[in-house]
């Protein structure tokens, strides 16, 4: 496994590959970019309807390669704004910026304090070291 | 199954020196990808693919019983088979089901090579030795053996720049020539399980790496790429080939399962026919499908399908494919959900998504 994948430093991640970002009291999620070379190219992402709550561990939403479906699951508790539609015609997006145009779902009503209890960028570096 | 008792193929090292994703498949070690499933798909359909197979079982089948013998073991007719020439079949059980779907190539009269699936190899083999009241001689030759799989539009002109004692390009499909490389023999047929054109070279396992890097040279300046288990999977789907534990498997008769068209009940018997021939009086109950998913979503093997709100049948493989960019599949239906046509719902993840009976297959490439 190589270890040269980009970690930005201003997210927070999980041991399950995903990130946040915090934007005042909403988050903007994603998976990474070890995860998206892990999947391989994705093909299809099922996206949850506007309004959907989730909490914390609850599958948010799926990723889809020509081999197999994948659970994404939410890194955080929140209810579900807004979703990247760009990825129903362009789902290799994820692919390309995982941490970018490839982001995934956007929840409101986070809690500050559970993205921060979430990995950093130093202690997610160190899990994909581990493998 | 654990990793150290995974098998690894002659080409091991080639596919972590290109940088081969390699996962367990079948209780082998092999590359899923390399640089992408996409682009590899898309390179056998456009200039051509080259893929480890080794990892397929060699079975010969010898001496003066032997003909006898495969036409009592496979349901296909042997005896139509003449020298330099491979036919597809099947071995399968009493009760007319799928142990395992075949290619059977003639040397001659008395030896016969069968190319089985690798997680079959082991199996088959015992159920041929099991089965063999003629007493043909059985040999299992699956550990000296490579298999490369040359596949694309553009493989033809590949394998006629490799220095074989003479040129293959000529071979007819189904046909096979028997060649020497480096000094080795190699098999050459003009088969495959992509939907193009091609060949499948069988090379003793000391010699698989030179061939190997031989053709990857070859086809450089023809956009050839290495290609894994991932373009295998979805360049056999949309070319609707069956795949043993999907579409084959020992509880699915061969006539549901869509291989009709290799059971020969006019040859004499085989293993099978009685049940099958009651199966044919009686109606089969079941056929495989092809099937588009219209909604936003895939179809996966396992998901249930439904015709109005009773479930008629399963997904046996599904995906969405490079080539047609579309969700598809093949299903194994009761027969009134079999028609072209017939409007079905797929449930995946607790959704119903709609999808239709569509011809099969779903890619057939251009004739030249």
């Amino acid at each position: 496994m190589s270890h040269g994948e980009t970690v930005p430093s201003e997210l927070r991640y999980t041991k399950d590959h995903e990130w946040v970002r915090l934007e005042g009291d909403c988050a903007v999620m994603g998976i990474t970019e070890f995860a998206q070379s892990e999947l391989g190219d994705l093909v299809f992402v099922d996206l949850p309807s506007i309004g959907k709550t989730v909490t914390r561990g609850d599958t948010v939403c799926v990723v889809e390669s020509t081999k197999a479906a994948s659970d994404v699951y939410s890194p955080i508790g929140g209810k579900v704004t807004e979703v990247n539609v760009a990825l129903k015609d362009s789902p290799e997006l994820v692919n390309k910026e995982p941490f970018g145009t490839g982001w995934l779902v956007k929840l409101a009503g986070v809690s500050a304090e559970e993205v921060g209890g979430l990995l950093s960028a130093e202690g997610y570096t160190k899990l994909l070291s581990g493998k | 199954m654990k990793s150290e008792e995974l098998r690894r193929t002659p080409l091991f090292d080639a596919h972590q020196k290109l940088g081969g994703k390699l996962v367990p498949f079948a209780g082998w070690e092999l590359p899923v990808q390399y640089s992408g499933v996409i682009a590899e798909h898309n390179a056998v359909r456009t200039q051509a693919g080259l893929f480890d197979v080794s990892h397929m079982g060699e079975v010969f089948v010898t001496g003066p019983e032997a003909e006898v013998a495969l036409d009592w073991l496979t349901c296909n007719s042997v005896k139509k088979l003449t020298d330099g020439k491979a036919q597809y079949s099947a071995l399968l059980n009493e009760r007319g089901g799928v142990i395992d779907d075949v290619i059977i190539y003639r040397f001659s009269a008395e030896r016969y090579l069968v190319c089985v699936n690798a997680s079959n190899a082991e199996k088959d083999f015992e159920w041929m030795l099991s089965r063999n009241k003629h007493q043909a001689k059985i040999e299992n030759h699956s550990s000296a053996w490579g298999q490369i799989a040359l596949q694309g539009p553009r493989a033809v002109e590949i394998a006629d720049a490799l220095p074989f004692s003479r040129k293959i390009g000529d071979t007819p499909y189904f046909g096979f020539a028997e060649v020497e490389f480096l000094g080795s023999p190699v098999i050459a047929a003009r088969t495959g399980y992509t939907g193009e054109d091609g060949f499948e070279f069988f090379v003793p396992s000391e010699t698989t790496v030179a061939l190997w890097e031989k053709i990857l040279a070859a086809g450089q300046a023809h956009g050839l790429m290495p290609a894994g288990l991932g373009a295998r999977d979805s360049l056999r789907l949309e070319a609707c080939y069956p795949l043993h534990g999907h579409e084959l498997g020992e509880d699915i008769n061969a006539l549901e399962s869509g291989l009709g068209w290799i059971v020969k009940f006019e040859k004499g018997d085989f293993i099978g026919r009685t049940a099958l021939w009651e199966v044919k009086e009686r109606g089969v109950a079941r056929a495989l499908v092809g099937f588009v998913v219209a909604d936003a979503g895939i179809a996966r093997q396992g998901d249930r399908v439904f015709l109005g709100d009773g479930q008629v049948g399963i997904v046996t493989s599904g995906t969405k494919t490079p080539t047609l960019n579309q969700a598809l599949g093949l299903a194994l239906v009761e027969t009134k959900a079999a028609p072209v046509g017939t409007e079905l719902l797929i449930e995946v993840r607790g959704k119903k998504l709609k999808a239709s009976v569509v011809k099969k297959p779903f890619y057939k490439r251009t004739e030249k």
